[in-house]
């Protein structure tokens, strides 16, 4: 593992120059500058960055302005992931063949995606990227819906959310498919590191993004990042969201190493029960209807479930 | 190239963030940085406003929480000290007042027209009712 910035706690932390600019065009309260702030602020070597097709991209390069203080290309919403591993090939070949201008600088290539362009429609390209082994870090902005296009269902999309394309109804309680367990797809391809991040767990957050930098090889980074426009809550509470999806376990933090060696890095103190979480946000509303109410059971019980198998892996290693 | 119409915009032209060489713009604070015309922070998104938020620094404990949870890089922090708000960028989400952990709160939301001075002058007094709950720990 090569030298990390040394980030001991936040008043040092605060001392990071924002690599990130104000006046995107984020909605306020919007979770992914906070992610993507962190991500830049872990490490001070130079960016080579990409962002897929979302939220992101087109509200960080609204013409003619760039909201980036690093290299940045978008290019589709499929390959901002393939876009960076061509780089980090290209900056190998130089490398070796001796013609970089500043060969003491080691740049970290970092590419950004929403859930859409990593669950559903990049989802082969960032494959090809971890199984061909190049050194990069890719980060899922993980949002649970296509919020750019107006809040299609994704596959990260929960069961019971209601999303433009699965509408919660007179005869529909909305999305009937669970989300996908993308961090274990990833991990299987036997990448050094996978892990999932919450922006609110900052230090936990810091710590992942700089083991996966300094690993040589992919690393795959999956953030939730709260939506308040797809999720129905008021922009002053997404830190307070994201906070009870992490302390209901909807969305336990852990990591994976080489494929198998499972940690959990955050054990909450006090388990929120998930119809705290549920109850929130305006998109699991009708669950608390009478007749949808068992759901929110289910619900409980998948959370638990999941909590149960990551604690017995973490024991078992494999 | 800011001033450039957009049918007069090369393909595959690059949106420069920076006037001249930047040496390591990872430790240049943004004071010290020649930023060019293309880059968002010498646009303003102060209309988007609704509520502004108002820093009393009397409360402040610069526990910089304000600074890691604000999403549009607002909070100006310079050797671990918080100095006051970016009012060109901020949204007026109201992120940096729910995880200010004092009580009082030193930051509070204002109504835009608000002014800062009677603000500060009217700042509410410690919440004792709820002393042992929250933001003791």
């Amino acid at each position: 593992m090569s030298e990390m910035k040394k980030i001991k706690n936040l008043k040092e932390f605060s001392t990071s120059a924002d690599r990130f600019e104000g006046a995107n065009l984020l909605c306020p309260g919007c979770a992914h500058s906070i992610i993507v702030r962190e991500v830049l602020n872990a490490t001070n070597d130079d960016l080579i960055l990409s962002a897929s097709t979302g939220c992101l991209e087109v509200c960080t390069a609204v013409y003619p302005y760039t909201s980036w203080d690093a290299s940045w290309i978008h290019i589709g919403f499929e390959n901002g992931s393939t876009a960076v591993a061509g780089a980090e090939s290209m900056y190998k070949a130089l490398k070796t063949k001796g013609r970089l201008k500043q060969p003491d600088r080691k740049p970290k290539f970092v590419s950004f995606a929403g859930d859409g362009a990593s669950y559903d429609i990049g989802f082969q390209w960032i494959s090809g990227c971890m199984e061909r082994g190049h050194t990069m870090m890719h980060v899922v902005l993980d949002n649970e819906v296509y919020a750019n296009t107006g809040g299609q269902r994704s596959s990260s999309t929960p069961i019971g959310s209601s999303a433009t394309t699965s509408p919660a109804g007179r005869k529909s309680y909305g999305e009937k498919k669970n989300k996908k367990d993308m961090v274990s797809i990833m991990a299987s391809h036997g990448i050094p590191y996978a892990a999932q991040v919450s922006p609110n767990k900052w230090k936990d957050m810091v710590k992942k993004i700089q083991h996966g930098l300094s690993v040589e090889g992919p690393s795959f980074i999956n953030a939730i990042s709260a939506c308040t426009t797809e999720w129905k809550f008021d922009p002053k509470d997404t830190m307070a969201i994201t906070d009870l999806a992490t302390d209901s376990l909807v969305f336990p933090l852990y990591e994976i190493i080489d494929g198998h060696e499972l940690n959990i890095t955050y054990r909450p103190k006090n388990i929120v029960p998930v119809e705290e979480y549920l109850a929130a946000q305006g998109r699991f509303k009708h669950l608390f209807k009478d007749e949808y109410k068992y759901l929110i059971k289910e619900w409980q019980e998948r959370v638990d479930a999941k909590w149960a198998q990551l604690q017995r892996r973490e024991e078992a290693r494999v | 190239m800011a001033n450039k119409g957009w049918d007069e915009f090369e393909i595959g032209a690059m949106l420069r963030s920076f006037e001249g060489p930047i040496k390591d713009i990872a430790t240049t604070h943004q004071e010290d940085r020649a930023y060019s015309g293309n880059n968002s922070f010498t646009a303003s998104v102060a209309d988007w406003r609704i509520e502004k938020p108002v820093f009393n620094k009397d409360y402040c404990i610069d526990c910089q929480f304000c600074w890691i949870y604000c999403p549009d890089i607002s909070i100006i922090s310079r050797d671990k000290k918080m100095i006051g708000v970016d009012m060109d960028h901020c949204k007026g989400c109201g992120i940096c007042v729910e995880v200010c952990p004092t009580n009082p709160k030193s930051l509070l939301m204002y109504s835009e027209q608000t002014d800062e001075e009677q603000a500060l002058a009217a700042w509410p007094a410690k919440d004792t009712s709820k002393a042992d709950s929250k933001g003791e720990e």
